[in-house]
């Protein structure tokens, strides 16, 4: 009950104004198509440089938080969804406002979404600190197949091709290389002199993440989407949570669902989303009016993709794998404050890890009130022109990546790192694994390093790293999850098919 | 033998640059010195390098499932874009400072991709005002409330 001790930290002037902001910016980001939160995230962080720790998450997580409830405003208005996390919110959540329930689908939405995130945080206020002390049992060996595990379920799991994306994994892992060599000082792969002091992770998650998403809006050309908000009419909210309550079924699937789905590295909310939408349908006596409008479908969704944010930090904060994009950039901005995830982070900064935890419980009751009203307005932010979009994005990149240590190196890294990264995803490699190549590279090698020291003092180099009941344990997880996934790849053919490329 | 189209060449061009970049990166791992400051980069170099030729083998095969490439249209539309926007980061920011150059390319590409007619005098109005009103956001947040010295050549 350590997080109640720091209750009061979230409610300082500077704190809530950050909360504040980050919930009511967020939202609008969110409602934003084209601006994904891992996107928006990684675009704030130059913003929190000046702040401490703790408020630099607390707009982070703010920001989060309300981009993945925000998306919904334009999936329900527009049938854009603003986040892939708000997929499968557009099936009833558009129909429902088509038939002149747009208020009502906007309120059933936030209030869900409420619920379905106040429960995700709750998982993660009572599981983060028991898998942080379970983690003071972990060695350099341990350690080093932690990173090589958060890597490869990422690159198993988050891509639609399990080879490529273990390969983009193993770009990251090559990128962090790049620069001078803690131990022995020497330099590694630096062919230009901007890569004297690494790869800096803030500037190549700009990169990596908006740079794509501008080159796609381009690509698109001077096309019009056409789309244009539905508007909504008024809708009491005592009629909304009574809707809600009736609808306790979808609630308690989605918001499980989410909470489970969260907790699995690599998973992310349009998955939570889409599988809570199903289970629900399954479940549902009126089955056939999913996709007509009905509110349990729109219910089961957005309680799911926000039960999915919580329990996504669970392994992020304990053990350092990010269980999404968003939260490996979540991940970076703890780096850049010399915090790291783990024991250290609340046995050292409990101040900073409660205060954050915190202001997501509270973020996710300032969203659900904050988006009813901003919901109107987010919606017109959602039909800015894409062209527009490009330059602001590609404007915030460029500045943002130079404030982070007024080098212009750092933007070319960025501009190189974006385009390589678009053509990549054309080919179906994926920005998630290579991110946890790159953050979590260093964590690996300075483990395996150790690791090597301490074997060669001891057993040997194979003995230790993989005998041990944890290190088997472990391995055993990175092997079962590339397999699965090669599997399920095989089995389902998810993807294009072989047809479709040769047309 | 299936005959080559567009997006398999370009699946082909793809992996091979993906796995010569393997390659380069696991020779020079395995030849540079001192060793132990190689020793993870090796490990790293080879997966990486297994995982490249494996790609580039099956897109020269034919049996690449996953990825579209770029059609000629997407091409089209998304080259004048870049080209400006490496111009804008490679050259101006630097070159003219990177208030001016942003102001240009914001402009630029706003007027590009702008699905508003550019025959119509109030869609440059527009244009013009959303320029205006971008940069003095993005001077206020970055030279006021962070301040952030920016390289400032020519104009300011």
């Amino acid at each position: 009950m350590e997080f109640i001790y720091y209750f009061g930290d979230v409610f300082t002037p500077i704190n809530f104004s950050l909360l504040l902001l980050g919930t009511i910016g967020g939202l609008i980001l969110g409602a934003t198509p084209g601006l994904s939160p891992t996107m928006a995230v990684a675009l704030l962080i130059p913003f929190t440089f000046q702040l401490e720790a703790a408020q630099g998450l607390i707009l982070l997580g703010a920001a989060y938080t309300s981009t993945v409830a925000g998306g919904a405003v334009s999936a329900i208005l527009l049938k854009i969804p603003g986040a892939p996390a708000n997929i499968a919110t557009t099936l009833d959540g558009h129909a429902m406002a088509l038939k002149g329930e747009g208020a009502k689908a906007l309120q059933l939405s936030f209030l869900s979404s409420a619920v379905g995130g106040v429960f995700g945080v709750l998982l993660l206020i009572f599981l983060t600190p028991v898998l942080a002390k379970w983690a003071l049992a972990f060695g350099p060996s341990h350690l080093f197949w932690l990173a090589i595990l958060g890597v490869t379920v990422i690159g198993s799991l988050d891509s639609n091709s399990v080879v490529k994306g273990l390969l983009s994994g193993c770009i990251g892992l090559w990128l962090a290389t790049i620069g001078f060599d803690d131990i022995m000082g020497a330099q590694r792969f630096i062919f230009h002199p901007s890569l004297g002091g690494g790869i800096n992770i803030i500037a190549a998650l700009i990169g990596l993440f908006a740079i794509p998403q501008v080159i796609t809006m381009f690509a698109k050309g001077r096309k019009n989407d056409g789309s244009e908000a539905i508007k909504v009419q008024k809708y009491p909210i005592k009629s909304a949570i009574a809707e809600m309550m009736r609808n306790k079924r979808a609630l308690g699937i989605g918001t499980l669902t989410g909470s489970i789905i969260g907790l699995i590295p690599g998973v992310g909310g349009q998955i939570a989303g889409l599988v809570a939408y199903d289970q629900s349908k399954k479940f549902s006596s009126d089955r056939d009016k999913f996709g007509t409008g009905h509110p349990e479908g729109l219910i089961a969704a957005e309680s799911a993709n926000n039960a999915m944010v919580g329990p996504s930090l669970v392994p992020l904060l304990t053990l350092s794998i990010p269980g999404s994009p968003t939260a490996a950039v979540l991940l970076g901005g703890l780096l850049i404050h010399g915090i790291f995830p783990g024991t250290d982070l609340f046995d050292n900064h409990p101040d900073v890890a409660w205060t954050f935890i915190n202001s997501m419980l509270i973020g996710q009751i300032l969203m659900c009130i904050f988006g009813l009203y901003v919901a109107g307005m987010a919606a017109r932010v959602a039909q800015v022109p894409q062209s527009m979009m490009a330059a602001i994005v590609l404007g915030l990149a460029v500045f943002g990546s130079y404030s982070v240590q007024s080098s212009m190196g750092d933007v070319y890294v960025m501009a190189t790192l974006g385009v390589m990264m678009y053509f990549l995803e054309r080919f179906g490699f994926s920005a998630a694994p290579l991110v946890l190549g790159l953050i979590l590279g260093p964590i690996a090698e300075s483990n395996f390093i150790q690791g090597s020291m301490i074997a060669t003092a001891t057993d040997g180099l194979a003995p230790y790293f993989f005998g041990g009941p944890l290190n088997i344990f472990l391995i055993a997880i990175v092997v079962v999850s590339i397999f699965y996934s090669a599997y399920m790849e095989l089995r389902s053919r998810r993807y294009t098919s072989k047809e479709e490329i040769m047309a | 033998m299936s005959t080559i189209t567009l997006p398999r060449l370009q699946h082909i061009i793809g992996s091979g640059i993906v796995a010569a970049v393997g390659a380069s990166v696991c020779y020079v791992s395995y030849t540079q010195q001192p060793s132990e400051a190689f020793l993870f980069p090796r490990l790293i170099s080879t997966v990486f390098l297994v995982l490249a030729l494996w790609t580039f083998i099956k897109a020269c095969l034919g049996w690449t499932k996953v990825g579209n490439g770029i059609s000629m249209i997407q091409f089209i539309n998304l080259a004048p874009g870049l080209v400006i926007a490496l111009i804008y980061i490679f050259w101006a920011a630097k070159g003219l400072g990177f208030y001016t150059a942003t102001t240009i390319a914001f402009f630029i590409l706003f007027s590009l991709y702008d699905p508003a007619p550019h025959t119509v005098l109030k869609s440059w109005v527009k244009r013009v005002i959303t320029t205006a009103c971008f940069m003095a956001v993005m001077y206020g947040l970055f030279a006021l409330l962070l301040k952030v010295y920016t390289p400032r050549e020519i104009f300011f």
